[in-house]
């Protein structure tokens, strides 16, 4: 194949491939949600959806959402502003895939004499992209409340615009600490930044050397999902189900869909600034090298494969966190989290710049 | 092919900016500021301005544009009580003028003569930073003052009892 085609091959199967994988993961995940609440409550979730017989412990009740989301009857309040309530399940979910585009999921590969970087488009913005992309999520939340002309959505609305503007603020400033270790904010020099060795044992990953900013990354990135304990603008008891209230079939789909995105995106944005990326501990480009001068020779093929499975692994694991939180931490108050974005989160994140700045300036000397 | 997307994009962000003028209720005109703001981030990239575009897009459509339309959802006009605008003499002319300092900059610009090709190493976050940290470092702080003011400012004004 000649040059260019090639290049637009590879950017094509590449957009494809990342975009399947994280769309794949979603079905999963709803899966993975309700079993898991499900073990966690001492019950047996979904089992009952069958194809000839076939249950597969509940794996086909995505699909019967899927189904039931297609057929159900696309209804419009006649209070609502009919195009802006149209538009905001579309300004939800765009945003939330939009952030995959700078991670990282292996290292540079080379085909046919070329290097093929895994990685959509290596900005150099880096991670400003992904501030950039989340910050536009908040119109999804804050139309669809306002747009459907009812009281509850409109507080839940309210609600998030103010809730994600707080918490954008520590999500920002918690990175700072990872840019200022490994003097970028490019998400392939970041990841190759983790790949040495802390103390001559620990793999150097952003969570060892920055422990507080992984910390308050997280909190600050299920206050951005909307996700338990943060998930307040849905929160049912209070505000029936918040912003999407009056939404029903696909367009609800496309909410729970644009959730789901965000934990499998923001599980991908965590393994990658604080885990490491696709680094495998101790696995260099020729094989194993562990602390201790021992070595086992891997094969390139190997090499890549576990790279490519150990960035999967975080991901997952960090998926099935977003879960396991949900359904371990009740849902704080408002003015708790009002607090402890603006009393607790901000003054720790910036703390954190400054002793991150105050050892780099010793350690250097 | 720069051109094109030049002229797509700025094509994109003056028609925008018409919208938002023209449209009758606020959220539309929050809604086509966004589109602008997006189109002229576009333009920013097209010039290699990384940093610059990432920044509107953060700052201008990530949160002013939030609070604006933070406001439209607070103060809630229904539809048939939004005020109508009339077309009086004051704002003919005002149309007039802002047309008059567009033809007029566009007279002026064509004196400068645009850089060929790609625009230096300028616009990428190193870039940037070291410009701000080392040749710009004291009106860099000095905003950083004067934001510190106007925080300061709202929230005396904001709160009755301090």
């Amino acid at each position: 194949m000649t040059g260019p085609l090639f290049d637009i091959a590879v950017t094509v199967a590449r957009i494809a491939v990342f975009f399947a994988f994280c769309f794949g993961l979603v079905v999963v995940m709803t899966w993975v949600e309700r079993k898991g609440a499900a073990y966690i409550q001492d019950r047996r979730g979904p089992n009952r959806a069958d194809i000839f017989g076939i249950r597969a412990w509940g794996l086909f009740h995505p699909l019967a959402d899927a189904l039931k989301f297609l057929f159900k009857e696309d209804f419009i309040p006649d209070n609502a502003h009919r195009l802006f309530y149209q538009m905001a399940p579309m300004f939800s979910l765009a945003p939330a895939i939009l952030g995959i585009a700078i991670i990282p999921f292996g290292p540079d590969v080379t085909v046919m004499g070329r290097t093929i970087a895994l990685q959509i488009a290596d900005l150099n913005v880096g991670i400003l992209y992904l501030f950039a992309v989340s910050g536009m999520t908040v119109y999804g939340v804050v139309l669809a409340g306002w747009a459907s002309g009812s009281k509850y959505p409109l507080l839940g609305g309210l609600r998030s615009s103010a809730q994600m503007l707080s918490y954008e603020v520590s999500m920002g400033l918690s990175l700072i600490g990872i840019f200022m270790v490994f003097e970028s904010v490019r998400m392939s020099q970041i990841v190759a930044g983790q790949g040495g060795l802390l103390f001559g044992v620990l793999p150097k990953w952003g969570v060892f050397v920055q422990p507080l900013g992984f910390i308050l990354f997280l909190v600050a990135q299920y206050a951005e999902a909307n996700r338990t304990p943060f998930d307040l603008p849905e929160g049912e008891s209070e505000l029936v189900a918040g912003y999407h209230t009056e939404y029903a079939s696909f367009k609800f789909s496309m909410f729970m869909m644009a959730e789901y995105l965000h934990m499998v995106v923001g599980a991908a944005v965590v393994a990658t600034l604080f885990f490491g990326g696709w680094q495998f501990p101790y696995l260099g480009d020729a094989g194993f090298l562990f602390p201790g001068g021992f070595a086992v020779a891997v094969p390139p093929a190997l090499v890549l494969l576990l790279r490519i499975g150990s960035f999967v692994a975080k991901v997952l694991f960090f998926a099935w966190l977003y879960v396991w939180v949900r359904w371990t931490i009740p849902r704080f108050r408002y003015d708790q989290v009002m607090r402890l974005g603006w009393k607790v989160m901000l003054p720790l994140s910036l703390l954190n710049i400054f002793a991150t700045g105050l050892i780099l300036l010793l350690l250097n000397r | 092919m720069e051109t094109v997307l030049f002229i797509l994009f700025g094509a994109i962000a003056v028609c925008g900016a018409v919208m938002v003028v023209t449209r009758k209720h606020p959220m539309a005109s929050a809604l086509y500021l966004i589109l602008t703001l997006f189109a002229v981030a576009a333009l920013f990239v097209l010039r290699q301005a990384h940093f610059l575009a990432a920044i509107q897009v953060i700052i201008y459509a990530g949160a002013v544009v939030v609070l604006f339309v933070f406001v439209i959802m607070l103060i809630n006009v229904p539809e048939d009580r939004l005020p109508v605008e009339r077309a009086t003499t004051i704002r003919v002319l005002g149309v007039l003028a802002a047309g008059f300092f567009i033809l007029e900059s566009a007279v002026l610009a064509r004196r400068y003569v645009m850089p060929k090709g790609p625009a230096a190493e300028v616009g990428t976050v190193e870039a940037v930073g070291r410009a701000l940290f080392t040749d710009y470092l004291l009106a860099f702080e000095i905003t950083s003052v004067l934001l510190l003011a106007a925080v300061i400012g709202a929230i005396a004004l904001a709160k009755r009892k301090i």
